[in-house]
């Protein structure tokens, strides 16, 4: 009995075990579960082992799809974190206009993604749309704008899309590490005589690690998940230039019904996401220490 | 190099920072701005540094007019209550920083940056950054950082505040020695009376922006000119009780006469009152002329091996601060004793009548 009473305060990890188990646990285990498996209906499935596993990694249509989602959260992260920077660094430190700019910022991250692919088809529409009916009446291009007439534009609509929904993000973030540098910093660097470069390269970048270590993490991930935006355009095209992982992958799930091959792929997918994160997190702690002034 | 300052007032939104300063300061002068919080000794610094434009006045640089001049163009080093290091660079690179931009050849940053780092034992720790030091090394990388230019000002704005009460001792003795062997004007600002009589030198003692009091730091100690002066220059405040002579007779507080000897001599006739440090009061009579002062006691707060009690007397209090741990209940009865050769002799309007004679030469 007494060693019951010592034991009370397990039950006080019950729920979060519990929340955890159905939220994460067992959804992960059915996946694991179907990837072993060929399953023709309810209640008749073969065990199969890693076979999925061998068709999917040696799968053609699938390593294209890697291909692009590297090539395009790539050149997302090369626009957002820059970008996101610099308009931290312009945005106004107190007063009306840093509200002001707060809240305009936090526009975009506020509306469901779905819509935002619906508001930038409208926007960029040949026959309506502001951007499509714009850039074509300037004639400088030989094909007319035209999402679903080249890959090319609809990497541009898409990435215009991505930029447009999370730069805000970036941009907030990096604004509340710059915030939090104490002005005696950059009174220190007036008195070295630093010029704005150092200053931002020898302490705002520095001082903002820990924000832009979250901000290229989330924006990794998150890109690297895409699925709204594509689905909302072109649903992958055209062709398959916006097949995405995600997009395939659910093409296969629930188009094709191939459910072990389905399952293989996200845990694939799942381990893929997980390795780089790994990876930018180890660089990202290290990176920049005990470095020489030039 | 002298340092004048004619005439600054600083005034930031309505609020006056400071009121008509007036301060010279020499060259290889060591001077402590003492004051309470938000007495304007920061603003004062600042003002100094050329960080902040004062409102109206001048500061005056070997006899030229410095006062719109960018920071950038004064020769002068700061530093900071917080710890400020570029993040991201070697404490070697740190102290190395304020000279990159002076064209010294790389062999003489070189040796300066080594000697300055020997001089706050910062040798073994050149290769690190600042986050994998502990905070009195950061300072001390800091100190390195200002001190390595030689700049003709050195500014040190509290600190030693943020660290712990070893880590400052020992760095209050070295920055002693590091002080007396520079030319340079060196202004550190601090609240602990304590901390100025160490550093010596000059003191300015500041209170709401104004000046109080200006000197060597042990003579404005043992004659503060006005009894707020006297407060701010003890810890714990300077003890009050209003006193009055009336026909060549003192009485003070709740009743208690003071005969009136040694330099409480010839006081005239009229309302003053009484100052003495909670350090000169002892819980035992030391010798035959010790005044006996009975009161309350409000509270006994045990600092370190120190016990400062809190005593209610008539219609005033005071602080006794007694070496030691003793333990004191709320409202007992207590009876302290003092010398009255330890009172300061204040007018109602809080000047100096009269001080205790100073023991060693004074000016």
């Amino acid at each position: 009995m007494e060693k019951w009473a010592d034991n009370k305060a397990w039950f006080l990890v019950l729920p979060v075990f519990v929340v955890v188990a159905f939220s994460a646990i067992i959804p992960l285990m059915t996946v694991v579960n179907y990837s072993l498996q060929d399953i023709f209906g309810p209640g008749n499935a073969v065990f199969v082992g890693t076979e999925w596993f061998k068709e999917m990694l040696t799968d053609t249509r699938l390593h294209d799809a890697l291909g692009r989602q590297f090539i395009f959260s790539s050149l997302v992260l090369m626009i957002e974190i820059p970008l996101g920077i610099l308009i931290a660094l312009a945005m106004p430190k107190k007063g009306w206009g840093a509200s002001a700019s707060l809240v305009t910022l936090a526009i975009p991250l506020l509306i469901p993604w779905n819509v935002i692919g619906t508001i930038w088809i409208i926007f960029t529409r040949p026959d309506i749309g502001l951007f499509g009916v714009g850039i074509n009446s300037l004639n400088l291009l030989d094909v007319p704008f035209d999402h679903t007439a080249r890959p090319s534009y609809a990497w541009v609509t898409l990435m215009a899309m991505e930029v447009w929904h999370w730069t805000p993000l970036v941009a907030l973030l990096c604004y509340a590490g710059l915030r939090a540098i104490p002005e005696a910093y950059y009174q220190a660097a007036k008195i070295d005589g630093a010029s704005s470069w150092a200053v931002f390269r020898y302490i705002q970048l520095p001082k903002m690690r820990g924000v832009l270590t979250i901000a290229i993490l989330l924006r990794w991930m998150d890109s690297f998940l895409i699925y709204a935006e594509p689905f909302a355009l072109t649903g992958g095209g055209p062709g398959n230039s916006t097949t995405f992982l995600s997009i395939y992958l659910v093409k296969l799930a629930t188009g094709q019904f191939d459910l072990g091959p389905a399952a293989a792929f996200s845990l694939i997918y799942f381990l893929i996401v997980l390795l780089f994160c790994f990876i930018f997190y180890q660089a990202l702690l290290n990176v920049g220490k005990g470095e020489k002034t030039s | 190099m002298g340092l004048k300052i004619q005439n600054v007032t600083k005034v930031v939104g309505g609020e006056t920072h400071l009121r008509q300063i007036d301060l010279a300061f020499e060259k290889g002068s060591r001077n402590v701005l003492l004051g309470r919080t938000l007495s304007g000794k920061t603003s004062l610094l600042r003002i100094m540094a050329g960080l902040d434009r004062p409102s109206s006045g001048k500061i005056i640089i070997d006899g030229q007019d410095m006062t719109g001049v960018s920071v950038r163009k004064r020769s002068i080093a700061m530093v900071y209550q917080q710890f400020i290091n570029y993040p991201s660079l070697t404490v070697y690179n740190n102290i190395a920083s304020p000279l990159k931009i002076t064209g010294i050849p790389k062999k003489e940053v070189d040796r300066r940056v080594r000697e300055t780092a020997e001089m706050l034992h910062l040798e073994d720790m050149l290769d690190r950054i600042p986050a994998e030091l502990s905070g009195g090394q950061q300072q001390r990388t800091a100190i390195a950082r200002a001190l390595v230019k030689d700049a003709q000002l050195l500014l040190l704005d509290e600190p030693l505040v943020n660290l712990d009460y070893k880590l400052r001792e020992e760095l209050r003795v070295e920055l002693q020695e590091i002080f007396r062997k520079r030319s340079a004007i060196v202004v550190y600002t601090t609240t602990e009376p304590s901390e100025a009589l160490m550093l010596g030198g000059n003191v300015v003692v500041l209170d709401e922006g104004r000046v109080l009091q200006t000197g060597a730091t042990a003579t404005a100690y043992q004659r503060p000119e006005t009894l707020r002066a006297a407060e701010v220059f003890s810890d714990p405040p300077i003890n009050a009780l209003e006193s009055a002579v009336t026909n060549g007779r003192a009485v003070m507080g709740d009743n208690i006469p003071v005969p009136l000897t040694g330099h409480l001599t010839d006081l005239a006739d009229g309302s003053y009152r009484f100052a003495f440090r909670s350090n000169n009061l002892w819980l035992s009579s030391q010798t035959d002329g010790d005044l006996a002062i009975t009161g309350t006691v409000e509270l006994a707060e045990i600092n370190g091996s120190e016990t400062f009690i809190y005593v209610h007397h008539g219609k005033s209090a005071f602080v006794v601060q007694q070496e030691g741990v003793h333990p004191f209940a709320m409202g007992n009865e207590i009876t302290v004793f003092i010398d009255p050769k330890h009172f300061f002799v204040y007018g109602t309007a809080g000047q100096l009548v009269a001080a205790p004679p100073a023991a060693g030469p004074t000016a």
